[in-house]
């Protein structure tokens, strides 16, 4: 029998740290406001009550000085969990992420680990103010040396996080904020699958549609409307932006012909123009028509009464998969 | 500022400095010949990679001539457990750890990024982007702490670490924050800045307003200025400030008033922006010259001082013919370190290098 439970992605990723911190003693958990508060979304409620404070700590406002001295703590044996409170706080750390922790086993030759986990509640759809909806994953998975992957469910928040933590890699790890209430079942004795390899979530014979993180629901829901209207759409959950599972994406494609590639992130330059040309390169005589992209426009994160006609809803997606099949 | 040697090799203990003066007073003959065998072979061995860098054999040299006692002076103050976190001009701290110097010339002939082993020889690699290997520091002192090596009643256990940064990059955001992350901490580390005067074309002026050694105060980290040209002074001020930081007494900033009197690098030219005159004032001011007027008080005789330059032509030598025979590396060391673990974008494009690579062997090799 399966040991199953229904949680929020937020209780998930915070069972999942839990386990992790229980397994290694090395496992430090830090950022702001992540003690006695438990975060601003309470990721990290409770873990100071069960591990202690030298196991989860306040850090100054400072997302450089949050990242770099994580780096050192790595260096001494470490696995550091750094919490970045919002993802459009997360460039002051820019420089220490690019230039040192996404470096530092390559300039070593491989003399230095950096098992370094960065997690940053990120996107929009929550009626924020300006900084606090932005999906800045892109610059991330552009940079050698990191790994950048975000889960879309409880199960997957459960497990990645543990798998990230795990790592010996830098990672970057996406939390889908306005997901963070949604309920699902983790089953908490078996992992369902590597952090970076994708799922396919529905399937589907007339067109795919990759998402990622918290695009997934947006998706699945647009594929339930689709079904309604005769269209048969397969559901990838990408689950990792580097590196990408292109394996999944290319068997799905190469079935339906057909491709579209969505998250909420600016579009021009993103992680679906890169899936768009790789699939255009790879499975050219397999496609039907274009590799679609549906994301946000290519503007400043809008103030919040407007986020509803920035962010792809499942009418763009349908929209989209309507002129697909028009090819 | 603590002063033991004057430019002229006078040495005195002022009374106020006593405590470091003591310091001093436990050194032994062959330490002050440690010091200066250590900082002639700095000297030397700047010369020598300058000039492969003239040659053609280095892609760039970052000078560090004037800096010697600075440098040598605080390298051996540290312990045998503590960590260095060096900036990427500082050759001497790294002859003081027993570091390779032609893992330092590989890097910069273009070889790799740093070649030597930061956890085997606690010096770790370069940082190129400034302060960034600062706050590296403090969190690794934190993780000292964390580990409970501080304080413990062993001195044989407990550690510090240092880490070294110039007056440029004390304008660094990651330098101030480091100050804080340390301070509130109570991480074991000293701030050790080589205030050089210059970041290449940029007085010490642009970069503050206040003594260098003042920047940590309102963070909660006390600091000292020292005579960077002295060696006993930059020996003995770090010594206590790292056996202080063993002891649990938190980060401590010393800085290290001194000049460079080469170029920021060999793709510099000074003499577009100082005079000769302020050159002239610092070169009178010799680190080197110092020790040897020092020594020469104390007795030392020639023999030494030309034994120290018989053995620096022959590093000078060997060092040249270890530059020349250095190779280019592998292509697949561009893909090799990139991750840890299995990352299939880099494994397919190296792959796909190989393969490329290959077919101009097929073809019976390029013309």
């Amino acid at each position: 029998m399966s040991n199953t439970v229904e949680m929020t992605i937020v209780k998930a990723i915070n069972a999942g740290i839990r386990k992790a911190m229980a397994d290694n003693e090395k496992v430090l958990v830090f950022g702001q406001d992540v003690a006695a508060l438990g975060g601003v979304f309470r990721v990290t409620e409770g873990i100071l009550a069960e591990f202690g404070p030298k196991r989860i700590f306040n850090s100054p406002i400072a997302e450089a000085g949050i990242v770099g001295t994580g780096i050192g703590l790595a260096m001494r044996g470490y696995r550091p969990v750094a919490e970045i409170q919002f993802d459009g706080f997360v460039f002051p750390a820019f420089n220490q992420i690019t230039t040192q922790l996404a470096k530092m086993h390559n300039r070593s030759e491989g003399a230095t680990k950096m098992p370094m986990v960065i997690r940053i509640p990120y996107g929009g759809g929550i009626g924020a103010i300006e900084h606090h909806s932005e999906s800045p994953e892109a610059y991330f998975a552009h940079t050698a040396g990191l790994r950048v992957i975000s889960p879309s469910n409880p199960n997957d928040a459960y497990w990645m996080i543990q798998q990230a933590i795990a790592s010996e890699d830098p990672v970057l790890f996406f939390e889908p904020k306005r997901r963070y209430w949604q309920k699902g079942t983790v089953d908490l004795d078996s992992p369902p699958a590597g952090m970076h390899q994708a799922a396919v979530l529905r399937q589907g014979k007339d067109v795919t549609i990759a998402a990622y993180g918290p695009m997934v629901a947006t998706a699945l829901q647009a594929a339930e409307i689709g079904a309604t209207e005769g269209r048969s759409i397969e559901v990838i959950d990408m689950r990792s932006m580097s590196p990408i599972d292109y394996a999944t994406i290319l068997e799905s494609v190469k079935r339906t012909g057909r491709l579209i590639v969505t998250h909420e992130a600016s579009t021009n330059v993103s992680v679906s123009s890169e899936v768009a040309a790789r699939v255009a390169e790879l499975a050219f005589y397999h496609l039907e028509a274009p590799v679609l992209r549906v994301g946000g426009f290519d503007v400043p994160y809008p103030a919040a009464k407007l986020e509803e006609k920035f962010l792809p809803d499942a009418d763009r997606l349908l929209e989209a998969v309507d002129r697909s099949l028009g090819y | 500022m603590v002063q033991f040697l004057s430019p002229d090799g006078t040495y005195a203990v002022p009374a106020e400095y006593a405590e470091y003066g003591k310091i001093i007073a436990d050194l032994k003959e062959e330490d002050f010949l440690k010091f200066y065998r250590h900082m002639s072979r700095m000297r030397h061995f700047d010369g020598e990679a300058t000039a492969l860098q003239r040659q053609g054999q280095l892609g760039l040299w970052v000078p560090a001539v004037g800096q010697e006692a600075a440098q040598i002076g605080s390298g051996h103050a540290v312990g045998k457990n503590d960590h260095i976190f060096p900036s990427y001009r500082e050759h001497g701290v790294a002859i003081t750890h027993d570091i390779d110097l032609m893992a330092v010339l590989k890097m910069l002939r273009g070889v790799n990024h740093g070649g030597w082993n930061p956890d085997e020889t606690r010096f770790h690699l370069y940082a190129i982007v400034l302060g960034t290997q600062v706050i590296h520091a403090t969190g690794y002192a934190m993780g000292v702490k964390f580990d409970g090596k501080i304080g413990t009643g062993f001195a044989e256990r407990d550690e510090a670490v240092i880490t070294y940064f110039g007056d440029g990059a004390t304008a660094e955001g990651d330098i101030s924050e480091s100050f804080l992350f340390a301070a509130i901490n109570k991480a074991p580390l000293v701030f050790f800045c080589q205030n050089n005067q210059w970041a290449i074309s940029s007085s010490v002026e642009t970069q503050t307003t206040v003594p260098l050694y003042q920047r940590g105060a309102g963070f909660g980290v006390p600091g000292i200025r020292i005579d960077g040209n002295d060696v006993l002074a930059s020996y003995a001020v770090t010594k206590k400030h790292m056996d202080d930081a063993r002891n649990g007494g938190g980060p401590f900033m010393i800085e290290a008033l001194t000049y460079r009197i080469g170029a920021h690098t060999t793709s510099d030219d000074p003499t577009k922006y100082r005079t000769q005159e302020e050159v002239d004032y610092w070169t009178a001011r010799d680190p080197l010259t110092r020790l040897e007027k020092f020594l020469r008080r104390q007795g030392i005789s020639d023999s030494f001082f030309e034994k120290c330059a018989e053995e620096n032509e022959i590093m000078a030598g060997e060092i040249r013919a270890q530059t020349f025979a250095l190779q280019a590396p592998p292509i697949e060391n561009m893909f090799q370190h990139v991750y840890a673990e299995s990352h299939p974008l880099i494994e397919e494009q190296a792959a796909w290098l190989k393969g490329y690579e290959a077919s101009f062997e097929a073809e019976g090799g390029a013309a």
